[in-house]
């Protein structure tokens, strides 16, 4: 194959991969509207995606946190602008920092396992054995990891968030000695609700949106072998981090400053 | 599917704790800077309000006493303010608007000062005695313009 050919085949192929996703979504969204509503094995999901990730976005977020207080304030305090520490801190986290990193790690600890489950499901023909029951795997398989994902991403982002400003008190107030008013005074006044939190609540809900999708179609999109489960699994990371931070620039964008 | 309370606890909990910091991100940190009571309506006209904003502080002696609810052109295209107050607060009918800045370079915010006469100010009704914003770029530049206006008088004194 010349690499003209390549190329086409390539193009061709990514567009043939986005009508069978956009045809996924309309299948997931029409068995979302038939019972039965699955929703013990939803809040399964949400136990996965949400508790099992608690950890690590909330360790994540008070580090993040720290880390913008001490370099913002280094920054600040060279124009003599300490007190404007917590506006830093507070409008990035809320507008980029929490939605977009708790989506990079939901993707890395649940979007990863999600796919890699469904799609060993699929190497196993466990999916088969679902539909000789007549039970559409799609009903119970897909539908409840990609409702619970979607589900548990705002609440993490907003946790991170909350962890984060915790984090950036702790070295800013505790450790730079920066008045504790002062700080969250600055935070509260700086941030708006709409223009900020809606923006990190929409931000958080088309990330796990993003992501609930590309994981389930990837994995019940895989190759039935040992390597396509890897495939899944490395695809949806790679993939739904890209998606993230692309749709990340189009929000941005379309809010406005 | 076999049920285990544990973790339906564990999931109940972590939506209570996601729904709570939701809540304090909405309220707390992205709600309105002041948060006592609201209510009594005044209005106050000024020639220029520089970088006065909706929801910026009203403030009595420097303690926030509420926000300004909306900023318009009136027929004679001035700027309109109208400002939402505590209604505890009885204010002299004579008491006077200033925009000010808090710092050098700060946010500007609405100071009043409360006047002496016994009548009081009704909801609804117009501070009469305003003082504009004052431009920094233009303190600037009336300085700059008098500095060289005097190099000017010192040349030609000189020339003579």
């Amino acid at each position: 194959m010349s690499p003209v050919q390549a190329l086409g085949f390539r193009t061709l192929m990514l567009v043939v991969h986005l009508g069978r996703l956009g045809l996924f979504v309309g299948r997931l969204g029409r068995a979302s509207l038939v019972g039965p509503s699955r929703i013990r094995r939803f809040i399964a999901e949400v136990f996965d995606v949400g508790v099992l990730s608690l950890p690590i976005v909330c360790l994540s977020g008070a580090t993040v946190g720290a880390v913008l207080g001490f370099q913002s304030y280094v920054a600040l305090a060279r124009f003599g602008a300490e007190s404007a520490v917590g506006a830093v801190i507070g409008i990035s986290l809320i507008r980029e920092f929490g939605p977009v990193l708790t989506a990079l790690l939901v993707t890395g600890r649940a979007g990863s396992a999600m796919a890699a489950e469904i799609a060993s499901m699929v190497q196993t023909g466990q999916l088969d054995g679902l539909r000789m029951m007549s039970i559409d795997p799609m009903h119970f398989v897909v539908m409840p990891k990609a409702w619970g994902m979607l589900f548990a991403t705002p609440l993490l982002s907003a946790l991170f968030i909350v962890f984060a400003i915790a984090g950036g008190y702790g070295v800013a107030v505790n450790l730079l000695g920066l008045d504790s008013g002062t700080y969250l005074s600055s935070l509260e006044d700086a941030v708006d609700f709409h223009d900020d939190v809606l923006q990190s609540i929409t931000k958080a809900l088309v990330f796990g949106t993003l992501m609930a999708t590309i994981a389930t179609y990837r994995g019940y999109t895989s190759e039935p072998t040992s390597a396509g489960v890897s495939a899944a699994t490395t695809g949806t990371v790679v993939v739904a981090s890209v998606a993230v931070l692309l749709f990340d620039y189009a929000l941005t964008s379309l809010w406005g400053v | 599917m076999q049920t285990s309370p544990t973790r339906d606890l564990l999931v109940g909990l972590f939506v209570l704790s996601g729904l709570a910091a939701l809540a304090y991100l909405s309220i707390q940190v992205g709600g309105v800077a002041y948060t006592g009571p609201g209510g009594l309506r005044l209005y106050a006209t000024f020639e220029q309000v520089g970088g006065l904003r909706p929801r910026a502080p009203i403030a009595i002696a420097g303690v926030k006493v509420g926000q300004v609810a909306a900023i318009d052109l009136d027929q004679d295209l001035r700027a309109r303010v109208a400002l939402d107050i505590d209604p505890k607060l009885k204010l002299p009918v004579d008491t006077e608007a200033r925009i000010v800045t808090s710092g050098l370079l700060g946010d500007q915010f609405v100071a009043l000062e409360p006047g002496a006469e016994d009548e009081v100010l009704k909801p609804g009704s117009e501070i009469g005695f305003t003082e504009s914003a004052i431009s920094l770029e233009g303190l600037i530049g009336k300085f700059v313009n008098n500095a060289n206006l005097d190099q000017n008088d010192q040349k030609d004194k000189k020339e003579k």
